[in-house]
This record gives structure tokens, C-alpha cells and sequence, in this order.
């Protein structure tokens, strides 16, 4: 086996990678703020790419979609907060948990009413599709066009929790949302606000694979277990455990594919199980949230 | 957030639900034992009253974990469906008869559920439920590939069951009215078992965990070895469903083994009423009457299911049975 | 052997007592049972309506209502009228047992067609052999001729991956030509692995390599660099459906195609349209119908022209065309036997000649595997394409042999 060759897989793991830490990021933020795991989660994915889809076909743009999905699925998602989720906020977090599992299911069969069971076609636009030459090998323009996506999209959210006044209160809120409220800080539309962000990122990240991944009722069951499996191993509710873990899983599948590729999904599977049982907080979370 | 809100969780079932006092109470094995016996007969077909009898069982075992010791698993496939391939396995690869084949399974499952277990109750809360996920999405993987033993992902068969000889009977198990009340005698035994945990110090026990873990620590509780135990139990008792519901198709599915099965049983229970003796059987009913008749006139049944679930998440928690019983026990 | 004898006398007589008390008290058994106790003739049909393949199952299910009423039209069986029990198995084994359980014990369904996936059709196999019951799988497996699947109730009118690789392989590869193969870790991922490798062997072609996938993977990226790297001449991808779309849409997005031929062993009609043109154009896979057939088949000129005036002008697809042909052989045998005696019908089915879709065919004696022609099909590029519907374009039509099929010794059938 070449060095070539196991560059080439090392750098194709990492951009795995980006687009695993898409696809966590709405799981991770829902979670970190509002202590919520959201079992929509795929299924709201696979909702993006087909608005994503719908919005292209209307404005023959997949730029528009790019940008007018993610807010379209987001209000959606601020929708569904304020009506199903906030009822349940004086409950267990188990209570959200099986709502959001019941709405995966509605989504899912809405969407095949809607377009079909069939999947249907979806392409990068023309300026992002063919190969580039790397050096080491060739891989798609739109794969790195993926990651420079997600590369800004982390930026813009670092900034935005760490150096704003917005991000203070939200990781406040976040810490102890009893304290915010004593100081007068409308909580609930905090939770609204970053409900309405998680779900609009998954969306985003739906738009991006529909053109990588064939877009399909199905395509959210298994986006919603890798996210499971990036989320668990950072660390819920933590932005950079995201990141690292979102990377570690895809150069981990990435290199298994070079000995045993079948073992992909058991690999990942099996990390995650790891994790939780050495450390179950993840690599970055919290101690003591839950655990 | 969530350590505040595990410190004083407001329980899925109501409390009073458990020992709902009367007539119900005191008789609910030979009542539930009686509306089994009618099952056959009321439902549209022989088929989904041995469904509702082995998930029924299914959701009744997933039940005293969920329901009542307050802890929600979505790896229960593992023991479902581990129950369901032992018992297959054992009859096509060791030659066993039924009834060792049965025990094989719920030995089995029992096994697997003490070693899942003891991983996962350090754990709490989402924690939890991600850990039993993770780690029966791990026998579902093993099964896929190790397909010389499961068949992997065509499933095992190979062991139809033709008749069963019990006490010098025998029973015609491809006579479908036979058949379901064979079954019965075990989902009943099943019961009957339950019942008697949930009236033991241990029953006392494991909802004393569910309303306060500190608390019941403080009374003197081993908080650990009770959550173990009641999760061995809860994993014996779906083994049991399991190898009912291996006999009963003749194959075992992979799919007996997918998180999907788990999700399945999780609605079962909310549906029907966790923490409630008998809600898990309603539970059971309602979903798999609402997916035989539903799927007979549309194939996006799963939109009916789902907005059912939404909606009894959202407006009774406490399920259709246990809804039934506040109820009654307030007027 | 015995038990099943009288485990069957026991179940007539059981049926007739069941069957009323059905009467009196089936409180939600729907009206159909007790209308249908009187003389039809009933086929169950189970087919995944729910799920990735609703597509190919509506297809499915319209081929068969078609051939049922093109019986009825003729005075069914014997003057009874044919009735098809379509039922949802929800591409799920579990659900397809109990759905069959029910056919036979609540509907008394005469005997079963369908299925879509292998362990669909193995499970309701495992059904309806145990309960002495004919079922005509219309699903792809190599399993299922398999002497351990196999019953005399038992007969396969869909291709198998052992016939439709030979048919690919014969069309695409050559002497010298390196293979790589890109395979869903599962039973029928190797069953085509199989057959490429045992065709490759024959033709003198090269295996430069073979990457397992575990089943149902989205992302491919990561064996892409790999397969690059062992410079074969041939790709052939051993997966279905999804798997299919996304490991094809993935190797396209890396400039596979423009170095290798990408060769399937199943071209699915309905995946091809749900994924664009270019991603499919130039690969190569095997069909068992094509509706382009018409031109040089009479049968299939004669089965297009009725499904269109059915259904408004819609053309049958691939899989849709085994449900046509799946139930009219089983009613043609029927006709044959005059009525639906479990013996004289399997008889019947094992002398049968038929031709009603796409040229001759019959049931091997031995595993009662259909032998029938296999298509080769290319996928057309956009511009090529003179309407919707001009998908593919017709490779090889190699006619129905026994030749293509694995020996009844090599299945383990007693010579």
C-alpha cells in the first residue's frame, strides 16, 4: 500500500468528517441549550434536502436553496417548538425526546405524500461539479466546496456564541436557565431562537448532501444515527467536541475502509459505545449533565 | 438542565396508577389472562392476536424497566430479538426441541441483558438511553454479519415447528386457533410472574428508584443493583416474547433486532400506558390494530401512527389504560 | 414428509370448522372473508407498498390486477372468478410472515405470489411451504433455488443474481479485462460477487480487486480513492436499490466513470429515473424486462398494449412485469389443473410453457426456477433520450437457458 494511497484516504476521512460535523451540528447545539435530544433530527435533515430540492426546481437555483431553506425549515422548526415542544418543558427530558421521535415519523410520511416514495434527482450546479487534482489524487470540486461550507458555518457560530452578547446569554440560559430568569431573561424565546438555529442548521446540511447522497424519504435514519454516534463521542452539547468528533469518526471509518470497509458502520457503532461507557460525558461535554 | 430535572422528574405514569387499589388490581393476572383467552375471537385475524399476545408480552417486559423503574431504553430490540435467534439457533444448529430451544432463548437473552445492563446503568437519563441504543445497534450489527449462525440479513429459518408435544398432548402448531393458546400458556406464566415481582419488596423497590433516586438511596436502597436487576428481569421477559415470537413466524427477521423494534415497543408502552399492569398490552392492540386495519387502505399508515403518538405524548402521557385508571380512582 | 401429510388433513378439517365460527364472530373481519368463502379463486399478494420500494410495488401490484382481469375476462378458472389479496409486507421479513400467515388462515388465499426483497421471499417461503401452499416468488435471489429453501410448493419466477451477472458479464467483459468489484456485505451482495467472479473466471477475465460495503451505506467517498488505485477496466457494482443510487451518484462524482466501465447486475427502471440521467449514462446492468421489448416480442407488444389501456397509456416497468408474469402463469396452470387442487396446479406449473411478456419460458424441474430470457440494458445519456420513458437502451437479449443456471447438482437436488 502507497503513501499516495493512504494520504489520499486520510484526506478523504477528514472531508468525511466535515460532513458528519454538518450533519451533528443541529443535533449538538438543541441539545447543549435546551437539554432536548431531538430524534427529528434526521428526519428535519431530509426535510431540508427536499425543500432544498423544491425551492431549486421553483427558482431553477441551487444557490436560492442553499440560502432559503435552512430558513424556511428553521421558522418551521421555531413552529414546532413553540407548539409541541414548550408544553413539555416541566417534564422529563424523556417527554420531548418521544415527541420529537413521534414527528420523525409524521415528517417522513408527509414527505412521501408529498414527493413520492421514489427518490428523486438532485445535482450540484454546474460550477461545482467535476474533480480536482489534489497531488495526491482527485476528489469531487462540491466535496470541497462542503467543506468550506462548513468551515464558515463553524466560524460564524463561534463568533456568534463566544463574542456576542446573544452567545452569552445563550450559554448562560444554557447553564442555569432559573438564574437567567430571575435576571429577567426571556428564556423561552432564547429556547425558541436556538431551536429555530439547530433545526435550520440540520436543514442546511440536508441541502448540502442532497447533491452527494441521493435524496430520499429514507436519507434522515441514517443521518440521524451518525449524528447520534459525533455527538455522543464529543461530548453532547459541546460545538468543538462536535468538530473532533465529527473528524475522528470519519478518518476512523476512512482508514477501516482501507482494511475492512464492511466493519464502516460497526466502527462507528462500536466508538460510540466506547466512549460512553469510559467516559460518558464525551471528550468535551460537561461532567454532570445527565451523567 | 437535565440533572435538575432527573433530581425531581415528574413520572410518566402517575404513581397511583401502580397500586390503583380494587377489584382491578387484586385480579388483574386472571383478568388479564381472561381478555387473552377472548383475543382470538374479537380480532380480525388469528395472525394479529399472536402479534398483540408477543408484543403485548414485549411491551409488559419493557414496561418494568420503562414504566416503572423509570429508565428509557431504546436497545430493547437486542433482547426481543436476541430471545427470538437463540431460540431459532438453537433449534437449527444444536437440534434441541422446542422447549430447551425456549430456554436457551430467555437464558440467553437474560445473559445479554445483564451484560448491557451492567454497562449502562452507570449511566442516566439521555445518557442512557443513547448507551442502550448504542450498544443493541452492536448485536444487530453482529448478527448482520455473522450470517453462518443468524443467516444475517435473510434471516434465520430453517426450524418450522410442525406440532409440540407437551405433557403427552400434542399441539398442531400450524393450526393457527391451537397455536395462539400455546403461546398464551407462556405470555400468561409471563404475566402471572410480573405480577408477582411488582408486588414483591423488589416491586416496592424499583418504583422507589423511579420517584427519587436520592431518596431511595437515603432509605437504604442499593440503587445500582436494583436498576441492574430490574433491567435483567425486563430483558428476560422480552427474551420470552422473543422466542414466542420465534416459534410463532417459523424465521426470525432481522429486523427483530433493528432499533426500529425498539422505537416499536417504546410507543407500545407510552401508547397504552407506562407504569401501568395491563396499559402495555392496550398499548400493543391499539398500535397493531391501527397498522393492520390503516395499512389496509393506505400504505402511509406510519402518518396516523405518528400523529396518534404526538398526540398522547402531548395530552395524556399516562397512556390510554393508565389515563383509564386516575380516572377511575379520582371519581 | 408424514407430518405434513397429516398435519394437512387435520387442517381441513380444522378450516371448515374455523370457517364458522369466522361467520359468527368476526367483529372487525372485514366483509371480503365471508364474501369470499363462496367460490373465487384467491391469490395473496404481498408486496412493499410501505418503504424505499413503493415505487416498484405499486408496479407490482398494477401487473398483477392486469393479469388478473385478463383472465376474468376470459372466464377466469374454470368459470370462478380470480381475486388478487394485495398486502403491505413493508419490505419487512417479520410483517411479511404475519401478512401471509393471514392470507392463508384468515382469507384462505388458494396460493401466494410476490415479494421484493430476498429475505421477504425466504420468509414468506419458509410460510407457505410448512402450510403446504404454492407461492411463486417474484423477488431476485440465488438462495431461494438453494435445496435447503427449496419445497415443491416452491417456484421462482424472478431472475436470479447468478443468471443476470452471466448475462452482464457475457456482454462486458472480455479476455484480459481487470475486474474491480465494489460488494454489499450480505447474502445477495455475494450472490452477485459470485457470479461475476465465476463468469470472469470462464471468459478469462482479471479480478484486480474486490471492496466489501457494509449494507446500506450512504457515503462511498472513502472507497473511491482504492478503487482508483487498482486501475481496473470494469467496475462492477454488487448492490441494490439506494445502495446502488448512492455508490454510482458517488463514483460519478469521482471521476470513476470517465476510467472504467461501471457495470450492475441489476438496472432497476424506477432507481433510474429517481436518480438523473447523467449519473446512470453508459452503466451497464441486467433486466428481466424492458418495455422497448415490444419491438422485436409479440408478447411483450401484446402485455405493453394491454397495461396502457389500462392505466392510461403508463408503460410496465422491470419489476412490475414479474407480477404479470409471476401470476399468470401461476392462473395459466390453473386453468390447466381446472381448478386450484395444490397437486394438479404444481403439476400443471411444471409442464407449463408460457409466453406472455417477453418470449418463452418455463419452470425447471429440479428448483422450479423460471428459465427465461435476460436483458443486458445500457442507460442512455440525456440527449439520446426520445421521451420520458427512453431509458435504456437494449444491449443483449440472451433467450432462455438452462445453461445460465447453476446445476441442479451444485444446488444439492438428488440426481
Amino acid at each position: 500500500m502507497d503513501l499516495e494511497l493512504i494520504l489520499m484516504q486520510l484526506f478523504s476521512g477528514l472531508a468525511l468528517g466535515a460532513i458528519l460535523v454538518m450533519v451533528a451540528l443541529g443535533l449538538t447545539i438543541i441539545f447543549g441549550m435546551l437539554g432536548i435530544v431531538n430524534f427529528a433530527h434526521g428526519a428535519l435533515f431530509m426535510v431540508g434536502a427536499y425543500a432544498g430540492l423544491w425551492i431549486a426546481s421553483l427558482t431553477g437555483s441551487f444557490w436560492w436553496a442553499l440560502l432559503v431553506a435552512p430558513i424556511a425549515v428553521g421558522a418551521f422548526g421555531m413552529l414546532v417548538e413553540r407548539v409541541l415542544i414548550r408544553p413539555l418543558y416541566k417534564r422529563t427530558p424523556d417527554d420531548p425526546l418521544l415527541l420529537t421521535f413521534g414527528l420523525g415519523y409524521v415528517l417522513v410520511e408527509a414527505v412521501r405524500i408529498t414527493f413520492g416514495t421514489d427518490g428523486i434527482p438532485f445535482s450540484a450546479p454546474d460550477a461545482l461539479q467535476g474533480v480536482v487534482d489534489l497531488g495526491v489524487g482527485y476528489f469531487p470540486l462540491y466535496r470541497l466546496f462542503v467543506l468550506g461550507v462548513v468551515a464558515v458555518i463553524l466560524l460564524l457560530l463561534w463568533i456568534a456564541l463566544e463574542k456576542t452578547r446573544f452567545g452569552l446569554i445563550v450559554r448562560a440560559g444554557a447553564r442555569d436557565p432559573l438564574i437567567m430568569r430571575v435576571l429577567g431573561v426571556d428564556v423561552s424565546r432564547l429556547w425558541l431562537l436556538v431551536f429555530g438555529l439547530g433545526v435550520g442548521l440540520t436543514a442546511l446540511g440536508g441541502v448540502l448532501a442532497a447533491p452527494m447522497r441521493n435524496v430520499s424519504p429514507e436519507m434522515g435514519t441514517l443521518v440521524l444515527a451518525e449524528a447520534f454516534v459525533v455527538t455522543v463521542i464529543g461530548g453532547m452539547g459541546s460545538l468543538l467536541g462536535a468538530v473532533v468528533a465529527g473528524l475522528l469518526v470519519g478518518v476512523a471509518v476512512s482508514m477501516t475502509a482501507l482494511f475492512a470497509p464492511e466493519m464502516a458502520t460497526i466502527v462507528m457503532f462500536a466508538l460510540m459505545a466506547l466512549i460512553l461507557l469510559v467516559r460518558p460525558q464525551g471528550l468535551f461535554g460537561r461532567p454532570g449533565v445527565g451523567a | 438542565m437535565s440533572s435538575t430535572s432527573h433530581a425531581a422528574p415528574v413520572p410518566l405514569g402517575a404513581p397511583q396508577a401502580v397500586g390503583a387499589p380494587g377489584v382491578l388490581s387484586r385480579w388483574r393476572v386472571p383478568l388479564s389472562i381472561a381478555v387473552l383467552c377472548i383475543l382470538p375471537w374479537v380480532l380480525p385475524s388469528q395472525a394479529l392476536a399472536v402479534n398483540v399476545l408477543i408484543y403485548g408480552l414485549f411491551a409488559v417486559g419493557y414496561n418494568l424497566l420503562f414504566g416503572y423503574t423509570g429508565l428509557l431504553s431504546f436497545g430493547h430490540a437486542a433482547f426481543f430479538g436476541g430471545g427470538a435467534y437463540l431460540t431459532g439457533m438453537a433449534i437449527v444448529h444444536l437440534g434441541l426441541g422446542w422447549f430447551p430451544a425456549m430456554l436457551v432463548g430467555v437464558a440467553g437473552s437474560s445473559v445479554l441483558a445483564a451484560v448491557i445492563g451492567a454497562l449502562s446503568i452507570r449511566t442516566r437519563g439521555i445518557y442512557f438511553c443513547m448507551v442502550t441504543l448504542a450498544l443493541s445497534q452492536l448485536v444487530y450489527y453482529t448478527a448482520l454479519q455473522a450470517s453462518n449462525w443468524t443467516g444475517g440479513e435473510n434471516g434465520l429459518r430453517g426450524f418450522t415447528l410442525a406440532k409440540a408435544d407437551v405433557l403427552g398432548l400434542t399441539v398442531n402448531l400450524l393450526d393457527p386457533t391451537q397455536k395462539y393458546y400455546f403461546l398464551m400458556v407462556f405470555a400468561a406464566l409471563a404475566l402471572w410472574f410480573v405480577s408477582r415481582v411488582l408486588n414483591s419488596p423488589f416491586g416496592a423497590a424499583i418504583e422507589a428508584v423511579r420517584e427519587n433516586e436520592t431518596r431511595a438511596r437515603a432509605c437504604g436502597y442499593d440503587v445500582e443493583r436494583t436498576k441492574l436487576l430490574s433491567f435483567i428481569l425486563s430483558g428476560a421477559l422480552c427474551g420470552v416474547a422473543g422466542t414466542l415470537s420465534a416459534i410463532h413466524l417459523s424465521i426470525v427477521p432481522l429486523d427483530a433486532l433493528h432499533y426500529h423494534t425498539s422505537s416499536i415497543v417504546v410507543m407500545m408502552t407510552m401508547l397504552g400506558g407506562a407504569g401501568s399492569f395491563f396499559g402495555p398490552f392496550v398499548g400493543a392492540l391499539v398500535f397493531l390494530l391501527i397498522e393492520d386495519v390503516a395499512s389496509l387502505w393506505t400504505s402511509h399508515w406510519q402518518l396516523i401512527v405518528g400523529i396518534v403518538f404526538i398526540l398522547f405524548v402531548l395530552f395524556l402521557p399516562k397512556g390510554i389504560w393508565g389515563t383509564l385508571i386516575a380516572w377511575r380512582s379520582r371519581s | 414428509m408424514k407430518d405434513i401429510k397429516t398435519s394437512l388433513t387435520q387442517g381441513v378439517s380444522r378450516r371448515t370448522v374455523l370457517a364458522g365460527m369466522g361467520v359468527g364472530v368476526g367483529l372487525l373481519a372485514a366483509p371480503a372473508v365471508v364474501r369470499a368463502q363462496s367460490e373465487s379463486v384467491r391469490i395473496g399478494f404481498p408486496t412493499p407498498l410501505t418503504g424505499p420500494f413503493g415505487a416498484e410495488a405499486k408496479d407490482q401490484v398494477r401487473s398483477a390486477e392486469l393479469a388478473v382481469k385478463l383472465i376474468n375476462d376470459k372466464g377466469g378458472i374454470g368459470g370462478r372468478k380470480v381475486e388478487l389479496l394485495v398486502r403491505d409486507d413493508k419490505l419487512n421479513a417479520g410483517e411479511a410472515a404475519t401478512r401471509t400467515l393471514e392470507l392463508i388462515e384468515k382469507d384462505k388465499v388458494h396460493a401466494v405470489v410476490g415479494a421484493l426483497s430476498s429475505a421477504v421471499q425466504l420468509a414468506v417461503n419458509e410460510v407457505t411451504r410448512a402450510r403446504n401452499m404454492i407461492y411463486v416468488s417474484i423477488s431476485q435471489s440465488d438462495t431461494i433455488n438453494e435445496v435447503k429453501d427449496f419445497s415443491r410448493y416452491t417456484f421462482h419466477e424472478a431472475l436470479n443474481p447468478h443468471m443476470t451477472t452471466a448475462a452482464v458479464a457475457k456482454a462486458t467483459f472480455k479476455k484480459g479485462s481487470k475486474i474491480a468489484f465494489l460488494v454489499a456485505d450480505y447474502a445477495y451482495g455475494h450472490e452477485m460477487l459470485r457470479g461475476f467472479k465465476r463468469a470472469a473466471a470462464a471468459m478469462g477475465a482479471e479480478v484486480v480487486g474486490e471492496i466489501l460495503h457494509p449494507f446500506g451505506a450512504p457515503d462511498y467517498s472513502t472507497l473511491m480513492p482504492r478503487i482508483r488505485s487498482m486501475k481496473p477496466d470494469i467496475l462492477a457494482i454488487c448492490n441494490f436499490g439506494r445502495d446502488q443510487a448512492n455508490a454510482i451518484k458517488q463514483a460519478n462524482d469521482f471521476g470513476l466513470k470517465k476510467q472504467m466501465q461501471i457495470v450492475v447486475p441489476v438496472i432497476l427502471h424506477n432507481q433510474r429515473i429517481a436518480v438523473a440521467p447523467d449519473v446512470f449514462e453508459g452503466v451497464i446492468g441486467g433486466a428481466n424486462y424492458y418495455w422497448e421489448l415490444e419491438s422485436t416480442v409479440p408478447s411483450a407488444k401484446s402485455f405493453n398494449d394491454a397495461y396502457r389501456q389500462m392505466y392510461s397509456g403508463a408503460i410496465p416497468t422491470d419489476y412490475g412485469a414479474y407480477g404479470y408474469t409471476g401470476v399468470t402463469a401461476l392462473l395459466l396452470a390453473m386453468q390447466k389443473a381446472g381448478g386450484t387442487d395444490t397437486d394438479k396446479v404444481i403439476a400443471a406449473l411444471e409442464d407449463l410453457k408460457y409466453d406472455v411478456a417477453k418470449g418463452p419460458q418455463y419452470f425447471r424441474k429440479c428448483d422450479h426456477q423460471a428459465v427465461q430470457s435476460v436483458l443486458v440494458l445500457r442507460s442512455k445519456a440525456k440527449a439520446d433520450m426520445k421521451g420520458a420513458d427512453d431509458l435504456f437502451e437494449i444491449v443483449a437479449n440472451d433467450p432462455g437457458s438452462e445453461d445460465m443456471l447453476r446445476s441442479c447438482t451444485e444446488l444439492g437436488f438428488p440426481t
